[in-house]
């Protein structure tokens, strides 16, 4: 009951920003009308709208990891947190509290963006509904990212970190813009050494009714989601402690 | 009854003593302020007393409870208004304060029944359904207190509450304090004299984490030797008390 309360005003903090709005469900739209149109003019297989939707839905999660950096590192500024450490509310409250209002948002943020393709011409199968199922644990790791950018910046360093780094790596490493095979070397290992490209191939194969396909994509972006969890929540209760 | 009894309180940073061998007690209802110089160990000492951080050596007692065995039974009796003004700016003034109730797991009927009254209390109805994070610094402190006080705690700490106000905020700041005075004890950090000479039923005053004096404000004035109490503050801080 107390951390849904929390979780509640989380909730409300986000989605009542119109920046959120803007940038979490406009930019993704955007970017797939965008180059739908170009793959319109110049046909490109990557930009297919059955490649290119689960890679957008992928990369629109970064924007999770800005919200919730956000609005921990603000709640950090203000002393709200301070203010709410000297409450029942425990560790876990927290926690759960910063993490689990964000899960519908992506889920909702990836509905709109299968929506958006269905309309550009994707075929409606049950693999839709599938690749939206999936998207919860990689919105699990991209939130836990965030919760421990939020814990470590400042509000104003975690717009640059999480805003503008994160987003940068997030769509360079994920095979969404341009084929990591072209690239190789070095640059190709390292991408697949991150789960940004495991979590975009993941939802692919899921959309494609390829479930085979999914491992060993799965367990990067499972195992990333869990450590990035656990760092997380470590250092928040470092930062907890350190008040 | 002592509402506090600090006994050897200290904080270390690694090299930096933050609060040194600290004790003092603060009666039950009483308006106790902690004076000193940026440093001095005001807001370490609050943080140490409502379980924020934990002391290197020694223990409080609130009502009898221990900061360090004792968090929880703790926090129940007490509540913060930080140096910030700690609300949350994309709620309304009434979603702050439910948002207090929320966490402290009062029933809607409480909730309600609490909203109403430090909505009163506080003067807050005019703002009821602003955003808090449009309201003008006087009204977000007294949104802040407000805050503070749905626990209805025994011991309320009010960090520096009039920080940056203009002079008619503060003096309804003041107003909303001296009604609290008696009901709860209030233990308050502040940068002006004035405010602390005319709330205050003792004052400490602290340097470098240690506490230099801690009586009323006539007392210390007395020490010092002088009918002005910011120049009795001075000379004591800088060590030319009589």
């Amino acid at each position: 009951m107390r951390m849904l309360t929390f979780a509640g005003r989380n909730t409300k903090e986000i989605l009542r920003d119109p920046l959120n709005l803007a940038f979490g469900l406009g930019f993704p739209l955007v970017l797939i009308f965008l180059l739908s149109a170009i793959q319109a003019n110049i046909p490109v297989k990557l930009f297919e709208i059955q490649h290119l939707a689960p890679g957008i839905t992928v990369f629109g999660l970064s924007f999770m990891t800005l919200f919730s950096a956000t609005i921990i590192a603000k709640d950090r500024g203000s002393s709200l947190l301070q203010r709410l450490y000297t409450t029942p509310l425990t560790p876990p409250d927290f926690i759960l509290g910063y993490t689990l209002p964000i899960i519908p948002i992506a889920v909702a943020q990836c509905a709109v963006c299968y929506i958006a393709a269905i309309i550009l011409g994707l075929e409606i199968t049950a693999g839709i509904l599938y690749a939206i199922l999936f998207i919860i644990p990689v919105s699990v790791f991209y939130i836990a990212l965030g919760l421990l950018c939020g814990s470590v910046f400042t509000d104003k360093q975690v717009g640059g970190i999480c805003g503008a780094l994160l987003t940068n790596l997030s769509a360079w490493l994920s095979g969404v813009w341009f084929d990591l095979d072209l690239v190789g070397g070095a640059f190709q290992k390292i991408a697949y050494a991150l789960p940004f490209v495991h979590a975009v191939e993941m939802e692919r194969a899921i959309l494609a009714g390829n479930f085979t396909g999914i491992f060993p994509h799965l367990w990067w972006v499972l195992g990333y989601a869990a450590a990035a969890l656990v760092l997380a929540v470590l250092l928040f209760l470092r930062q907890m402690k350190k008040q | 009854m002592d509402a506090i009894r600090i006994e050897g309180l200290t904080k270390k940073y690694k090299d930096v003593v933050a609060v040194d061998n600290l004790s003092l007690t603060v009666k039950s209802g009483e308006l106790f302020s902690l004076l000193g110089v940026n440093g001095a160990g005001k807001t370490t000492t609050i943080k140490m007393l409502s379980c924020l951080t934990v002391p290197t050596s020694g223990d409080a007692f609130l009502q009898g409870k221990s900061i360090k065995a004792d968090t929880a039974a703790v926090k129940s009796l007490i509540a913060v208004s930080p140096q910030e003004t700690a609300v949350a700016p994309g709620l309304s003034v009434r979603e702050n304060l439910a948002l207090m109730c929320g966490v402290h797991g009062f029933s809607k009927e409480k909730r309600e029944k609490k909203t109403t009254e430090l909505s009163e209390m506080l003067g807050l109805n005019e703002v009821l359904n602003k955003k808090a994070g449009k309201l003008s610094g006087g009204w977000q402190r007294r949104l802040s207190i407000a805050m503070a006080l749905i626990s209805e705690p025994k011991i309320l700490f009010l960090d520096e509450p009039t920080l940056g106000l203009d002079v008619l905020a503060r003096s309804d700041l003041w107003d909303i304090i001296r009604a609290l005075k008696g009901n709860v004890t209030i233990i308050l950090t502040t940068h002006y004299m004035e405010e602390a000479e005319a709330l205050s039923d003792r004052i400490a005053i602290m340097k470098d984490g240690r506490l230099l004096i801690c009586d009323t404000a006539d007392k210390i004035k007395e020490t010092a030797g002088t009918d002005n109490f910011e120049q009795a503050f001075v000379r004591i801080v800088k060590g030319v008390a009589k």
